[in-house]
């Protein structure tokens, strides 16, 4: 009985932290959000970073679209080859590069890099006091940290990804005509021929959000941070997963939406 | 002297957890007064400055700036208050991602937007008063010795000629005779531009050079507070202890004995 109590209580407990960092987390969002809006903006800084996360993110991104779809490529040929359906294969590949792993797959890639790094970079700054040092010196934390990362987070990563796609369907390009026999011009024309601009745009909104998501989880946890290398070690972990875990959750929402339509 | 404090801090209490820091501490700082509070390692200095500043909120109490209750403001009215007050930290806490001399200017730049040429020209002349060429304004923060840091957050904190100045250790860790030019500066931000200044310092030296007026921390209070020049004369065993660094008296330090 007693055991039994101590148990709930536990998951009680647990519950009600949940909640707390939910609603920290929903009051950071919201207050970050609205500088983002609200002037004055730090176009230096905004351009910083802008650079960080659209330029210096092509080659992982680049690497991992292509990769993909060289895979994809080969994959559903062993399937679609068993009821002759090859032809299906550029259509395939440009529809699951666009709609998912293109923008997926980028953004777990910039959870890794930015996400984290963000994480680090603001973690630091908590608990060596430059934060405090910025609010001494009448800058607010959140115009000139955090906003300027959501900014760039959320107008990059869709273009990120539009290159992203475009490398990933020539992949599936390369495959299939260098490999598996296809006749270029015909993959390229199928290609294009299913192609409807939904698929493109549901792929750079899902972008967005993973863009948005990444910063914001990144500065979230950094600016939690507390006590220390290990505080920010921590941050950095957490930034990364929860990160990485919001897009995969989000994905889903933002599929069923597009899919209800 | 009846002129209104510049601060006032009445029944400021602060806990982290069970740990109390703060227990109903009381402060008032003149105009163009220099105030040094004294206070064993760990005794809450540091957290009180915070406390004025905004960057901790205290559990209870009052602390005015100017006649103004500051505890409660909305982030645009402190915004407003923290433009007039500069701050040395006690670890300097640079911004390691830019240079010393845009360090300094970063008051004048975001706060003041000031034009970038105008405000490099204010930070070589403050590295300059706290003894540094202009050719370390061009490193960047993590290239700098502990003692350099320290007195670019100094030139940092009165560049913008603030009206009060918090120094958290301003020459701890720098040779004497620096530590000497460091309190020559206080005093004439002080005397000369005429700034409230409030520090924290455990060298007695300096403290007897830059302060007016001393309080001793103890327990989270204001156990004692008087002139400089009476220190001596305190009539009070914690601070006769603490002036004089005796190990024995009534503050036992928490030392663990095998
Ligand atoms: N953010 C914080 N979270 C938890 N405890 C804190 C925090 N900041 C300070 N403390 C605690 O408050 C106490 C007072 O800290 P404070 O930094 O004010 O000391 P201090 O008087 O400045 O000491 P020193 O002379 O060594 O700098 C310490 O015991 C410290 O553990
Ligand atoms: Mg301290």
């Amino acid at each position: 009985m007693k055991e039994k109590r101590n148990l709930l209580r536990r998951i009680g407990a647990a519950f009600l932290r949940f909640l707390e960092g939910a609603g920290k987390l929903t009051v950071f969002a919201l207050r970050a959000t609205s500088h983002c809006f609200r002037p004055p903006l730090y176009p230096r800084l905004i351009g910083q970073q802008m650079v960080d996360i659209g330029y210096y993110s092509l080659p992982v991104v680049g690497m991992t679209t292509l990769f993909a779809g060289m895979v994809l490529a080969l994959q559903s040929y062993t399937g679609f080859a068993r009821f002759s359906a090859e032809s299906a294969i550029p259509n395939v590949v440009v529809l699951s590069i666009t709609r998912e792993l293109g923008p997926v797959l980028a953004g777990l890639m910039i959870a890794g890099r930015i996400g984290a790094a963000m994480a680090a970079e603001v973690g630091t700054m908590r608990v060596t006091e430059q934060i405090d040092a910025l609010n001494t010196l009448a800058t607010n934390p959140f115009k000139y940290l955090v906003a300027p990362r959501l900014i760039a987070g959320v107008t990059m990563m869709p273009l990120l990804v539009l290159v992203g796609d475009v490398i990933g369907v020539f992949g599936g390009y390369i495959v299939s005509v260098y490999k598996l026999g296809f006749n270029a011009s015909a993959y390229i024309q199928n290609t294009w021929e299913f192609l409807e601009f939904q698929d493109v745009a549901s792929g750079l909104v899902k972008a967005a959000v993973f863009g948005y998501l990444v910063a914001l989880m990144g500065c979230y946890h950094g600016y939690q941070s507390r006590g220390g290398a290990q505080g920010v070690g921590a941050a950095t972990t957490n930034a990364v997963v929860s990160a990485s875990i919001l897009i995969l959750i989000s994905n889903y929402i933002i599929t069923e939406i597009y899919f209800a339509q | 002297m009846t002129a209104a404090p510049k601060i006032k801090m009445t029944g400021v209490k602060k806990a982290f957890g069970p740990k109390v820091v703060l227990d109903g501490f009381d402060l008032e700082v003149l105009p163009r007064e220099s105030v040094v509070i004294m206070g064993g390692s760990g005794s809450g200095k540091s957290v009180a400055l915070k406390c004025i500043l905004g960057l901790v909120t205290p559990d209870d109490g009052h602390i005015e700036i100017d006649g103004v209750e500051v505890t409660n403001l909305s982030r645009k009215d402190r915004e407003a208050v923290n433009a007039k007050i500069g701050m040395l930290f006690q670890n300097a806490a640079l911004f390691d991602s830019l240079s010393v001399w845009e360090n300094i200017a970063f008051g004048l730049i975001q706060g003041r937007k000031m034009a970038r040429d105008k405000a490099r020209d204010i930070a070589h002349e403050k590295l300059a008063q706290v003894g540094m060429g202009a050719d370390v304004g061009a490193l960047s923060p993590a290239e700098l010795s502990g003692g350099m840091r320290k007195r670019v957050g100094l030139a940092r904190a009165i560049a913008g000629d603030p009206d009060i100045i918090f120094f958290d250790e301003p020459t701890t860790g720098l040779d004497p005779i620096m530590g000497h030019v460091i309190d020559d500066l206080i005093v004439k931000c002080v005397r000369e531009v005429g700034a409230t200044a409030l520090s924290i310092t455990h060298d007695m030296a300096s403290a007897r050079r830059i302060s007016d007026r001393m309080a001793m921390l103890f327990k989270g209070k204001n156990i004692w507070q008087g002139p400089t020049s009476s220190v001596d004369e305190s009539g009070n065993d914690h601070v006769d202890q603490f002036i004089n660094g005796r190990a024995d008296g009534p503050i036992q330090m928490e030392v663990f004995k095998p």
